[in-house]
């Protein structure tokens, strides 16, 4: 670990400036000569046989340069990807095609069916709607253990019983566990479905130069190279000759993390109709052609002695799968959800089958958190669940469950290791924050006056830092996860860092130029970040998973180490000294003990190109390039602490004081982790207590726009009290866990259980999210009307 | 998709009410009136609604401003926007269930551009200014080319996105009676979550005598039932009685009993608890506006 100057410190990000005064360069901003706009023909239903469409009306509308159906451009667009297959073996699994253009039949509404080229956007639009599609509606499902049902409509024809894969994992023997259990809970809980509203919806613009055959591609992103990878596997257009650029990118959340239909389908009409074309996405169409995320139904039991120790945890899950498979939708229900169950807990026994179901509904791929939010809400609810069952305070059955604190690795039995926690020290921490005996008396007090007031815990764990790759790719991954860097500096000592991560809001040109600042001496206005550009960067795995830092950041750290280690040679050949003796410290390369032999790292530098002076055997040039592939994940940990106020008469229900301890190892840039903290909570808490996307039966989605789906916003929240604990990962020479998920791994359990712990004096055992007013309003009437019939059954004995 | 692109449609911005009105009869029916637009222009968006015609109001002077009546009263151009209204002294002093109402209408941006007339002619049946309407017992001040009347809000709702407005009226303003001394007047609600719009909101306006009993009491309803209503079974008991909690309870148990039967349900509420909020939400505004009241 660097002890730069610039390390720790709560720098000012550097892309601010020009995003919040309008000079940020988005998708839609971009115009080049020509250019064409591009609408798509979209499925109204949510299963249906496409018998005929009809496009000759549209193509002879004002504006309209050219119409395009499925069967037009069937060979040329191939079928999507599935980007992380599991063992076909164990798991049955099936991977049916996925045409970017629906051909035969759409499986939800939304499906892409044709698509519009005109002159204009408006052109595009009108257009549209002279699309004749003969659709024959069939039955549809959208739940997905209806899905599984006998006489279930079928999604597709290749995947018998809608079953895309029944992948299960375990450790120890828990039926035999649960036998020997003082005390078995088991409890339905479902993790509904999100919709992830990025702040910029999806854009894409494509480029054809007929001459060189050089296909360019701006797509809103967090995986340019994958995209690029992935668009030459599809449609057969060489790699080396597709350039793919991520510009500013305005949110993902998880749903920029795919190669995407349009993407292929505006490549290839670029290249088709040699002009430039470009399709931005509405807000109504984004809810519904853009991933959605969540949606599981989980049987879980847990058991364990009466006096608190939790020896197995079992979790069947349904795990809505949409339409079609997204290009890492299997990751998600399976590796990032069952090898999570273990928690930061000691339990031996473990059993999770989960069965990814196929449903006409929009395709559910990773969302913040994807998979860890899933499983940390399962543990983290079961926890409270069993404390209450068997009579011991949340705290002290979660304090006797915690395996002990570590530095260096902890085998779990699921077959995972931790890389360092100590959990204790998390819980804590967050106790000093919050009072936890104070809050009791209040909640006491608060209750006599007919006022509902309960704290709720959540003591998370994640993995991060996505990953090694032989690890990744055993299980599935149909890509490389490691990650990459390339460090040039130049001849007057500026520098300029190309990285493989593509932010989108999180900071990297920032926090990579406070790293490379601190490492070289040079001011932070020297270092230039550059990335999502595949013309510009060799190649990169992307920005998801709170990756960026623990595994782009060290393939940083190793770039300007190679660079430091030439300099220094370059340096004590100059000062006629031997390199080993030469310190650089602070941007000044000398020798201890001879204060007249030292030489500016800009002189270095510039001695590096001008290379009259060069040792031999050393090249000119001073620029290193370097791929890290991390050997394990890293596991971040934390304490979130939630009190939720419940107004009895009508169930409305608001966050009151929300406090949060993570603990992501070393820090860079603190602000920015703070920010991503907090919002992280806000749509962990926005899932808890308001965020569900509702489909019809017939595969309609009821809560298609904001006015339908709420988005939390500012005025949900009371400001929210974070800190940290630090315990630095082994996994990486910085030290960092990566910081981008906790909130939402964290928060919704947390948020949950302390409306549990509100109305637990009413009898409530569990309450299913989102904990909308009419839901609780319905719950507290209800546990009031049983709570009335027991007594006066109980009145009735006595007489 | 059709996303973001409205059909085509002419434009006019006529600076007379004769004018907008002329332009109305144009179009037989075909034309939209724009005032704030936050409700018009989303719907032309998504196209369904695709009018023929635009008629603009913004540049019509008449329909500006807020005073006071002769007779002491307050006058509100249908142009004002919910922020001058959150903002003006005159509204606040007089009829604050006005600006209770404005304050809750959606978000900063919205409340810049939307306007009290486009809220009572739009006639959303969860907008919030119905509401107050009803309760503060307004009168709708409508012009056409020809001629000029006034509907008073207890007929002017008629039902879902429908007022008693003909086709070639413009909405140019309301007028009220000042909330005076020993009267008071409140409005709550139950936000939807994602629109902000009254999943339930009441508005009530209380007066009561220097003995301490009510004199007078209006309660209006709206995000419960297809349209903005008056509760006029709750006003009963609240008339001619001492404001006890209990006698509030009563009353609060009537509130929307003129809805049986017509509650709204949907994805953001059932029809079963729009009815118990009802309740709930009557009591709160009454106990609030019979505090203000008591002053």
């Amino acid at each position: 670990m660097t002890t730069g100057t610039l390390i720790g410190q709560e720098v000012k990000r550097v892309e601010d400036q020009a995003l919040i005064t309008g000079r940020g360069q988005y998708v839609d901003d971009l115009r080049l000569p020509g250019l064409l706009h591009l609408a798509i023909v979209r499925s109204p239903y949510g299963h249906a046989k496409i018998n005929n469409v009809d496009v000759s009306a549209a193509a002879n509308a004002p504006g309209v340069v050219s119409v395009f159906t499925g069967a037009d451009l069937a060979e040329q667009l191939g079928s999507l990807p599935a980007g992380w297959v599991l063992d076909e073996e164990s798991t049955g699994m099936k991977t049916p095609e996925h045409p970017p253009l629906a051909i035969e039949k759409v499986r939800y509404v939304g499906d892409a069916v044709a698509a519009v080229v005109a002159s204009s956007p408006a052109a595009a639009s009108d257009a549209v709607a002279l699309v004749d599609v003969d659709y024959e509606p069939l039955d549809a499902v959208t739940d997905a253990e209806q899905a599984t049902a006998d006489g279930a409509p079928q999604v597709h024809d290749d995947a018998p019983g809608n079953l895309a894969f029944d992948w299960s994992v375990g450790a120890g023997d828990y039926e035999a566990a649960a036998a020997e259990a003082d005390v078995v809970v088991s409890e339905r809980i479902v993790n509904q479905r999100l919709i992830p509203n990025p702040m910029e919806a999806r854009g894409i613009m494509a480029d054809y130069n007929a001459g060189t055959e050089q296909l360019t591609i701006w797509t809103s992103t967090q995986i340019p190279h994958l995209v690029r990878l992935l668009f030459a596997l599809v449609t057969g257009h060489p790699e080396h000759k597709v350039r793919v650029v991520a510009p500013d990118v305005g949110g993902g959340f998880g749903c920029k993390l795919y190669l995407y239909a349009e993407e292929v389908i505006c490549g290839i009409v670029a290249k088709q109709l040699e002009r430039p074309v470009k399709w931005i996405e509405g807000r109504t169409e984004n809810y519904i052609a853009t991933t959605h995320g969540r949606d599981h139904i989980a049987d879980a039991e847990i058991c364990g002695t009466s006096d608190g120790i939790v020896t197995g945890l079992k979790v069947h899950v349904y795990a809505n799968l949409g339409g079609y498979l997204s290009t890492f939708a299997p990751a998600i229900p399976t590796i990032l959800f069952g090898l999570m169950l273990g928690g930061c807990y000691k339990f031996e026994n473990l059993s999770c089958q989960v069965k990814g179901v196929f449903t006409n509904t929009t395709p559910v791929d990773a969302y913040r958190g994807a998979g860890r939010p899933e499983a940390t809400y399962v543990v983290e609810r079961m926890m409270e669940r069993y404390a209450h069952e068997i009579g011991r305070d949340v705290l002290g059955v979660r304090r006797r469950n915690f395996i002990r604190p570590f530095k260096r690795g902890h085998d779990m039995p699921i077959g995972v290791t931790y890389d360092s926690g100590n959990y204790q020290g998390a819980l804590a921490a967050a106790l000093d924050k919050f009072d936890y005996q104070a809050f009791r008396q209040e909640q006491r007090a608060a209750r006599s006056e007919g006022k509902l007031l309960g704290v709720g815990f959540s003591t998370y764990i994640e993995i991060c830092g996505m990953a090694p790759s032989a690890v990744a790719g055993a299980l599935g991954a149909g890509a490389g996860l490691w990650e990459s860097s390339t460090v040039r500096v130049h001849p007057t000592g500026t520098v300029t860092v190309f990285t493989g991560t593509s932010p989108h809001g999180q900071g990297h040109e920032t926090t990579l130029a406070q790293i490379t600042s601190s490492r070289l001496g040079v001011p932070m206005e020297n270092v230039e970040v550059v990335h999502g550009d595949t013309e510009r960067h060799q190649f990169g795995t992307g920005t998801f998973g709170s990756r960026s830092l623990a595994v782009g950041g060290q393939a940083l750290m190793m770039s300007l180490d190679k660079v430091i280690e030439k300099a220094k040679v370059i340096a004590a050949h100059e000062m006629g000294v031997d390199a080993k003796q030469v310190v650089f410290e602070n941007g000044m390369f000398y020798v201890e003990d001879i204060q007249e032999r030292e030489i500016p790292w800009g002189d270095v530098a510039l001695g590096a190109y001008w290379a009259k002076n060069l040792p031999p055997g050393i090249e000119p040039g001073l620029e290193a390039v370097s791929f890290f592939d991390p050997e394990n994940f890293t596991w971040p940990f934390g304490t979130h602490i939630a009190v939720i106020e419940i107004d009895e008469e009508t169930g409305e229900t608001k966050l009151a004081r929300y406090v949060a301890i993570d603990d992501v190892g070393n820090v860079i840039n603190p602000m920015i982790v703070d920010g991503m903290v907090h919002g992280g909570i806000a749509q962990g808490v926005g899932q808890a207590l308001q965020e569900c996307a509702v489909y019809s039966d017939d595969g309609q989605l009821l809560t298609g726009s904001m006015m339908d789906y709420a988005v939390p916003t500012a005025e949900d929240f009371p400001s929210f009290e974070v800190g940290r604990t630090v315990t630095p990962t082994t996994v990486n020479a910085l030290g960092a866990k990566g910081a981008g998920e906790t909130g939402t791994i964290a928060a919704s359990p947390a948020v949950v259980n302390a409306a549990v712990d509100a109305l637990k004096h009413l009898g409530v055992k569990h309450l299913n999210m989102p904990l909308s007013a009419e839901r609780m309003w319905r719950t507290i009437q209800d546990a009031k009307e049983e709570r009335r019939a027991r007594r006066s059954a109980a009145a009735r004995r006595g007489n | 998709m059709t996303t973001g692109v409205t059909d085509p449609f002419a434009y006019h911005a006529p600076a007379t009410v004769r004018e907008a009105s002329q332009a109305l009869s144009r179009y037989r029916g075909d034309a939209k009136l724009l005032a704030g637009g936050h409700s018009l222009v989303p719907m032309m968006k998504l196209r369904i609604a695709s009018p023929q015609a635009i008629v603009d109001l913004r540049n019509i002077a008449d329909l500006r401003g807020i005073s006071e009546t002769e007779d002491g009263g307050l006058s509100i151009g249908s142009m004002t926007t919910y922020q001058e209204l959150i903002e003006s002294d005159l509204v606040n002093s007089k009829a604050q269930a006005i600006a209770e109402a404005a304050s809750e209408v959606a978000d900063t941006q919205v409340r810049n551009w939307g306007t009290i007339g486009g809220s009572l002619a739009h006639a959303d049946p969860a907008g919030d200014l119905p509401a107050v309407a009803v309760a503060l017992g307004f009168d709708i001040h409508a012009a056409s080319a020809r001629s000029q009347r006034t509907i008073s809000c207890d007929r002017f709702f008629r039902g879902y996105l429908e007022t008693a407005l003909r086709a070639n009226e413009i909405l140019t303003g309301v007028s009220c009676a000042a909330i005076g001394s020993g009267s008071g007047s409140a409005y709550v609600k139950l936000a939807n979550k994602a629109s902000h719009y009254a999943v339930v909101g009441v508005a009530a306006a209380i007066s009561i005598g220097s003995d301490g009993v009510c004199t007078a009491a209006r309660i209006g309803i709206t995000g419960s039932g297809p349209h903005a209503v008056r509760s006029r079974r709750a006003e009963r008991i609240l008339v001619g009685k001492e404001l006890t909690s209990n006698i509030i309870d009563r009353a609060a148990q009537r509130g929307g009993a003129e809805l049986a039967g017509l509650f709204n349900d949907d994805v953001h509420a059932s029809a079963e608890y729009r009815e118990a909020m009802t309740k709930v939400y009557t009591g709160r505004a009454v106990t609030i506006a019979a505090e203000r009241a008591a002053g």
